[in-house]
């Protein structure tokens, strides 16, 4: 369904427009500015909601889509569009951006510079999940990066110096390689255009294409395109940044980070690495799922053995995605088995969501935790505050809950599904992948125990729970949480339509 | 011996004469004002007389006829008028620079020898006879030696004029010795007339011998290493003023001269000196004396402290490139030549003009002249024209000269034999950037002295400077005319 | 009415020359107006421009008896840099508002310099050409020697020798560079029948294959020194760092784009056989095209690896400007129409950022601070003191380090797809070129600017910035977003002037239509 009113433009431009007045409003009032970043993200998600209920659940085409030449003899051309995917991540971001201003407001250090920093990395974040154009996808790509290192830096904590030149430097690894190699593909083809490249890989011209004019194997630009999402996503061995980062930042930012950020990866993997180079992933596959797996595997037993709550959450996030990566990878097959695919895919797309809110919601609980003990986020610094905190500590209980997927809430359709699509189709990784499962619910419990439970620490006797305004803000995700982990089928509908034509015409 | 009326001679003479008279003019009229009138109007009385002389002169040479006397005693061709021109330019900027000169009471003896020296000069440029030349060259360097002694008030000054003496004298036999061997194998003293003779006598010892004298005696006239030694001393120690005559007219004409001979007279004995191609000839005699100028003058002047003596050394080196126009021996080549070296005798005119104009704290250490763009930014603008033409920086009039005799030397003869010495050339050149900058750094960027006044420069001097800075900035933009000139006349001799 | 870019240059020269040094406020605004003067023309000349053709401007015998003539021209790609000038030149100017000391001669300098530039991007006479190459290295030198900055912490009268060292330097390889390249012009107008200088005459004639193949290298590499190719750019860094802010804007921005401009205008255009392959290989190179490719990759490489470990903040922009040239020398060896593209481009875009850079650097942080070591700016925590000036040098890092969005990404992606279809093995080296490059800006970035953290103590005051510098950065920043935007306001210069006659021996070289 096309509408001839360019929606996906103007959600892309809206948060930068707003950027710009949050920080004239800054020069005359701090709070008109706060007041008007949330109303900005308010106007981005009611957009975003606009979009999903003018979505057609049942086309296979690019919807919204808009398409101007911008230089031609470059390949540059401005095309939007978005499928179940990109209608998926517009929402969660703008959910995700939505809840970290708000979770912004009450902290006096975060000014309008941050807040305009955040909402252009929204921009940035929806330019990237709507962009089809590979100079224009990657125009967002590199430039959510700055607003992402700079609320790192300047409002990080002591390390942030280091971290934030990691994240920059490691991810700009990833993003020169990615560069190169779609050179290489415009060389050999003369289109940037996703959908185009997509086509020409299914009918076997592109590898065509490679060998006349560049006598390169598809296979060497497949791992160089892959080395750029494997950083972002992250995938074990690339993820060494990602603690530190998590860390440092202020968990405001750190919402944002693993909340929208982080999905960049595995969108980057499913509308680009997945269409473009179907061979080259199914001739790759035993590898990359053993790496998916060490990425699910590693990171739990690591969070295990975290001190700081802000890492143990970290690798949490590296573990969740990384159940994602399984699900990409493992659908990567030749023989039928499509409803398997199917499965597989849907899992992927609802944990992305899931784990986007539930992660968001997490750090957003640490953050109030932070800031009513004055900065302490150790595991061990806390204790027994169920017995102060009630409110506070049953929510973050479903939070923690949700994470972990039980069922009932968010977080147990994706697992599930990835799960049962992944076993038939890749049965060893998936079964050592069950380890994960065990690890993270280990490790979550232990968080539970260590901060809730057991005997109250006296420093933190009076602590405040939630105030009203408080559990207003964090309720509607909560309830988001539940809502979809009793009908997930609210998400399902919509993207089932792109799942199926990956699964199915989508030679894999 | 043919015969020929008196006074055909005069009339073909009367620029000569004219300038001859001017000398002796000044001297009366030095001696009638001696007791009666202060040095500096004396002064401004004799270089008025001086100067309407040489303007007259330049008259009488433009309407004199062209014409031939037997025995090559007197040629009178359109180069000759132009070489007058140049000559009587040169002078008539000198005699204005003198007009501030303090060094001497003397000043009718010393504008009269400036202007003998001229005459010799032009005698020199209007005759073909070996015997002329010999000496009308002597009778320059007579007067040459005199200007460069009379200063008595500083040794220096007699020291150089001694060592300059010296040198001429012994190079002066050298150069008699070699017309000699030629006399003596060719059987004629007419440069028209030497080639036929020469050709059955090319590879002739005797004649070998001859051109290395004669190249020997030139060569010190013209300052060649390794023929220079007296250079250093002598633009140094002679007052300013004839230091300019010197590195100015003397070098035109000498050079002309020069070339006349090599060209004209001995152009069978040429021989050629190019990459792989080696026939014995002055050519090749020359091609190692102007290399070594080059490379020793431009390197020796890099580690100069003293202005002058640098002076002295870049002119060595300024020769090395005036040389490649005579090794290449062609029409393009030698009116590149004549281009070079007047603009070059232009601008080192306007050096030691500015020079001269700082003589009342006498400026020889090339750190004195720091600050000097604050004092007298009119003088330092000069001086930054006349240093760049010398280095080779356009607009300016010594690049379009470096092009000329550098791409006429590549354009000659044998393909790109010349290759390798136009590439020595065009290095040196680069190297000599150096140390004119040098100067303009003291000049512009150091910081001079505190608490000093401007420099006042008398009116006259200032105009000459301004003139000859003009003339160099000029004939850089507009280079076409005067090589023109020099060209349409040298094709219409027949070289 | 392009000509009269150069002549008011001069006229301007001349004015503030005789307005003197007591006067400085007058003679700023004769360099202002004379430099918008000129930006106005060039972009007017660019917008009336019809993609392909060549404006003959002015056209007079000169030295008739060497066949030189007085020949200024115009193609799209003398345009684009024609334009660069303009908008360097008057962010100089404006980044030179607070020269207080012998400001006359100052501007003097600076707009003979800038003349000279308008000068070599129009003539289309070899010798004219050279003129006008030759009299913008006189004013480099004093421009440098006297206004100069030096290095850090020295004393003031080591710094004096410091910095003339660096301007001596740097007019001297400038000179001696442009000695290779009269000894080629005389050869080739030797070998050409010696009858004309004129740049389409020669590029037409049909000179021997083997002279071209040693004039080639002579002309590439005399112009290449300027263009800062390694190992011939050391002078670069010093004199770049060693310059006052206006002037290494010039410097870095326009002036080392003569080099490239003279390689690809002169030594390329008209000795194209000189890039094809000998027939032997030495050391896996078999032309001067691999031999000046590898150099060009190195450069990249080299000059990023060196920015990496630098105190000076200066030497880093001076040594960045060393790796981008490199790119611009890349893209001119790929010998392929988007290559070339990129590298015009490339021209352009750094032309640019190095302006930007060196404004920040020198200007707004040098002249108020006093200090180019990082290790001495981290503690000003200069992103709280003067913000503008750390936001201006983000952009710039952005713009540096080749963000899409600005026009550093074009033109690095055209010279990279150029050198995909070339020498694709290279293209691997380039990306590490990049990423070099995008650490070293990083850590100068970070180190000089961000080094606060919310709990750090507040820090002393610092001269505010000034509506001149505003009125420069915008105009660079505005140059290069637009570009970076709309690339083609450029492309379409360029790339229908590549197809010109003027450039048929390279396109037979190159072996594209």
């Amino acid at each position: 369904m096309n509408d001839a009113f360019p929606w996906i433009t103007l959600i892309t431009l809206l948060p930068i427009a707003g950027a710009c007045a949050v920080l004239l409003a800054g020069r005359w009032q701090i709070a008109w500015s706060r007041a008007l970043a949330v109303a900005v993200a308010t106007a981005s998600l009611t957009i975003a909601l606009l979009l999903w209920h003018r979505f057609d659940a049942n086309s296979i085409v690019m919807q919204f889509s808009e398409s101007h030449p911008w230089a031609p003899s470059l390949g540059m051309t401005y095309h939007v569009g978005i499928d179940g995917l990109g209608l998926l991540m517009v929402v969660l971001t703008a959910i995700v951006v939505l809840m970290s201003v708000v979770a912004s407001w009450a902290n006096p250090q975060h000014g309008p510079v941050y807040l305009a920093l955040a909402l252009l990395l929204e921009a940035g974040l929806f330019g990237t999940f709507t962009a089809l154009n590979f100079l224009h996808w990657f125009l967002y790509w590199e430039l959510s990066l700055i607003p992402a290192f700079f609320l790192v830096r300047l409002w990080g904590g002591a390390e942030s110096a280091r971290a934030s030149t990691q994240f920059f430097l490691y991810t700009m690894v990833g993003s020169v390689a990615l560069l190169i190699a779609f050179l290489a593909i415009f060389v050999a083809t003369g289109t940037f255009d996703f959908l185009e490249l997509a086509t020409m890989a299914h009918s076997g011209q592109l590898a065509a294409a490679l060998q006349q004019h560049l006598r390169v194997s598809g296979m060497v630009l497949f791992w160089a395109a892959f080395l750029g999402f494997a950083v972002k996503t992250p995938v074990v061995p690339f993820h060494t940044w990602l603690p530190a980062t998590y860390a440092e930042a202020p968990s405001e930012t750190t919402m944002l980070l693993t909340g929208a950020m982080s999905k960049m990866g595995i969108y980057g993997f499913l509308r680009i690495l997945l269409p473009i180079f179907p061979e080259q992933v199914q001739r790759a596959r035993t590898p990359l799922l053993w790496l998916a797996v060490a990425s699910i595997v590693l990171p739990a037993f690591a969070a295990c053995v975290q001190r700081d709550l802000k890492r143990t959450f970290a690798y949490s996030s590296i573990n969740h995605l990384g159940y994602c990566v399984l699900g990409v990878c493992v659908a990567a097959n030749v023989t039928g088995l499509a409803n398997e695919k199917a499965a597989a895919l849907t899992g992927v797309l609802l944990q992305v969501f899931s784990h986007g809110i539930t992660a968001a919601a997490l750090f957003w609980f640490l953050a109030l935790l932070e800031r009513r003990s004055g900065g302490f986020r150790g595991l061990d610094d806390f204790g027994g505050l169920r017995k102060i905190m009630p409110v506070f500590s049953g929510l973050m209980g479903i939070a923690i809950f949700c994470s972990l997927g039980l069922p009932g809430l968010s977080g147990f359709p994706g697992e599930f599904l990835i799960f049962k699509g992944a076993f038939p189709l890749a049965p060893w990784p998936t079964t050592v992948s069950l380890l994960g499962l065990l690890m993270t619910a280990v490790f979550l419990l232990n968080v539970i125990q260590k901060v809730f439970s057991g005997r109250l620490n006296e420093r933190w006797s009076a602590m405040p729970d939630l105030t009203t305004r408080e559990i207003l803000a964090v309720a509607p995700v909560l309830a988001l949480m539940l809502l979809l982990g009793l009908d997930p089928q609210l998400i399902a509908g919509p993207i089932h339509a792109t799942v199926m034509q990956w699964a199915g015409q989508v030679r894999f | 011996m043919s015969s020929f009326r008196y006074l055909d001679l005069l009339r073909l003479t009367l620029p000569e004469i004219a300038v001859a008279l001017t000398g002796m003019l000044v001297l009366t009229v030095d001696a009638l004002l001696l007791k009666r009138v202060t040095l500096p109007k004396r002064l401004h009385a004799g270089v008025l007389v001086a100067c309407a002389g040489c303007v007259t002169a330049i008259f009488l040479a433009h309407n004199s006829p062209a014409a031939s006397l037997p025995d090559g005693m007197l040629v009178l061709t359109p180069l000759t008028t132009i070489m007058q021109t140049s000559l009587l330019a040169l002078s008539f900027f000198t005699l204005l620079l003198c007009d501030s000169i303090r060094f001497t009471e003397d000043i009718g003896e010393y504008l009269a020898l400036i202007l003998f020296a001229t005459a010799a000069m032009m005698f020199l440029v209007g005759t073909q006879n070996l015997l002329l030349i010999f000496v009308a060259l002597e009778f320059l360097s007579l007067s040459l030696y005199l200007l460069t002694g009379f200063d008595k008030q500083r040794r220096q000054s007699s020291e150089a004029a001694l060592k300059y003496f010296l040198f001429g004298g012994m190079s002066a036999g050298f150069l008699l010795f070699g017309i000699s061997l030629i006399y003596g194998v060719t059987n004629s003293l007419d440069l028209l007339r030497i080639p036929p003779a020469a050709i059955d006598a090319s590879l002739d010892p005797l004649l070998l011998i001859a051109i290395v004298m004669v190249a020997i005696g030139f060569g010190f006239k013209i300052a060649a290493a390794p023929f220079h030694f007296w250079a250093p001393d002598a633009y140094q120690g002679a007052p300013t003023t004839s230091a300019g005559f010197i590195a100015s007219s003397s070098k035109v004409a000498s050079f002309f001269i020069f070339a006349q001979i090599l060209a004209v007279g001995l152009a069978n004995a040429a021989g050629a000196g190019g990459w792989q191609t080696y026939t014995p000839g002055w050519a090749p005699i020359l091609t190692i004396v102007a290399a070594l100028s080059m490379i020793w003058g431009n390197l020796a002047a890099i580690a100069q402290t003293s202005l002058r003596r640098m002076l002295a050394y870049s002119a060595v080196g300024h020769t090395g490139y005036m040389l490649l126009g005579i090794i290449a021996q062609t029409p393009r080549s030698l009116s590149a030549l004549l281009y070079y070296v007047v603009t070059y005798a232009l601008a080192s005119l306007g050096v030691f003009g500015v020079l001269s104009a700082l003589d009342a704290e006498p400026v020889d250490r090339i750190a004195d002249l720091a600050g000097l763009a604050r004092r007298a930014p009119g003088l330092s603008f000069c001086m930054l024209i006349f240093l760049l033409s010398l280095a080779g920086i356009p607009p300016l009039s010594g690049f379009f000269a470096k092009f000329f005799l550098f791409t006429a030397t590549l354009d000659a003869g044998n393909r790109f034999g010349w290759l390798w010495l136009v590439l020595l050339a065009i290095a040196t050149s680069a190297i000599s950037l150096f140390y004119y900058l040098r100067v303009l750094k003291a000049i512009y960027v150091a910081d001079g002295p505190r608490d000093v006044q401007a420099i006042r420069t008398p009116p006259v001097t200032m105009f000459a400077i301004w003139m000859l800075a003009s003339l160099v900035l000029v004939l850089g933009i507009a280079p076409s005319p005067l090589l023109g000139w020099i060209e349409a006349a040298i094709r219409a001799v027949g070289v | 009415m392009l000509a009269w870019t150069i002549y008011l240059s001069f006229l301007g020269a001349l004015a503030a020359l005789l307005a003197g040094n007591k006067r400085p406020q007058a003679v700023r605004i004769i360099a202002l107006l004379t430099t918008v003067a000129g930006l106005g023309i060039a972009t007017a000349a660019v917008v009336q421009y019809q993609p392909g053709e060549t404006l003959t401007i002015a056209r007079l015998p000169w030295i008739p008896q060497f066949g030189v003539e007085y020949y200024l021209a115009a193609d799209g790609i003398s345009l684009v840099l024609v334009l660069l000038t303009g908008i360097a030149a008057t962010a100089g100017v404006l980044f030179s508002w607070n020269i207080e000391r012998r400001t006359g001669e100052f501007f003097a300098f600076y707009l003979t310099l800038i003349g000279g530039v308008y000068g070599v991007f129009l003539s289309f006479d070899l010798l004219l050409l050279f003129v006008f190459y030759e009299i913008a290295i006189i004013p480099k030198y004093f421009l440098i020697a006297i206004w100069g900055s030096a290095q850090q912490s020295s004393a003031r009268g080591q710094s004096g020798a410091l910095r003339e060292y660096a301007a001596m330097k740097l007019a001297l390889y400038s000179f001696a560079g442009s000695g290779l390249v009269l000894a080629g012009i005389l050869a080739a107008w030797v070998v050409g029948g010696g009858k004309t200088m004129g740049l389409e005459a020669l590029a037409h004639t049909d000179f021997p294959a083997h002279f071209q193949m040693w004039v080639f290298p002579l002309v590439f590499v005399g112009f290449a020194v300027l263009a800062g190719m390694w190992p011939f750019h050391t002078w670069a860094p010093g004199g770049h760092a060693a310059a006052p802010t206006g002037a290494s804007m010039l410097l870095a921005g326009v002036v080392m784009k003569l080099g490239a401009y003279g390689c690809l205008r002169v030594a390329m255009t008209l000795f194209p056989q000189g890039l094809a392959p000998w027939g032997f290989h030495v050391l896996g190179l078999g032309s001067w095209r691999d031999v000046f490719a590898l150099l060009a990759l190195i450069g990249i490489v080299y000059g990023a690896s060196v920015a990496l470990v630098q105190r000076d903040f200066k030497l880093v922009i001076g040594y960045s400007s060393v790796s981008h040239m490199g790119f611009v020398l890349l893209g001119l060896m790929t010998l392929n129409q988007v290559g070339l593209d990129g590298a015009v481009l490339q021209m352009f875009s750094h032309g640019v950022i190095a302006g930007l850079l060196f404004a920040v650097v020198g200007r707004m942080v040098y002249d108020r601070t006093h200090t180019r070591d990082l290790n001495e700016l981290a503690p000003m925590h200069l992103a709280r003191v003067i913000p503008f000036a750390a936001v201006v040098f983000v952009l710039a890092a952005m713009a540096s380090i080749g963000l899409p969005g600005f026009s550093g990404f074009i033109a690095e992606f055209q010279v990279l797809l150029g050198v995909w279809q070339a020498m694709p093995w290279m293209t691997a080296v380039a990306g590490i070129g990049i990423l070099i490059g995008v650490a070293f800006t990083w850590r100068a970035m970070t180190k000089a600017f961000f080094t606060a953290t919310p709990n750090s103590p507040a820090t002393h005051h610092l001269p505010p910035i000034t509506w001149p510098e505003r009125l420069g950065a915008f105009l660079l920043l505005g140059a290069t977003l637009a570009v970076g935007f709309y690339p083609r306001l450029l492309i379409d210069l360029i790339l229908p002037s590549l197809n010109s006659p003027l450039f048929d021996g390279l396109r037979n070289a190159g072996g594209w239509r």
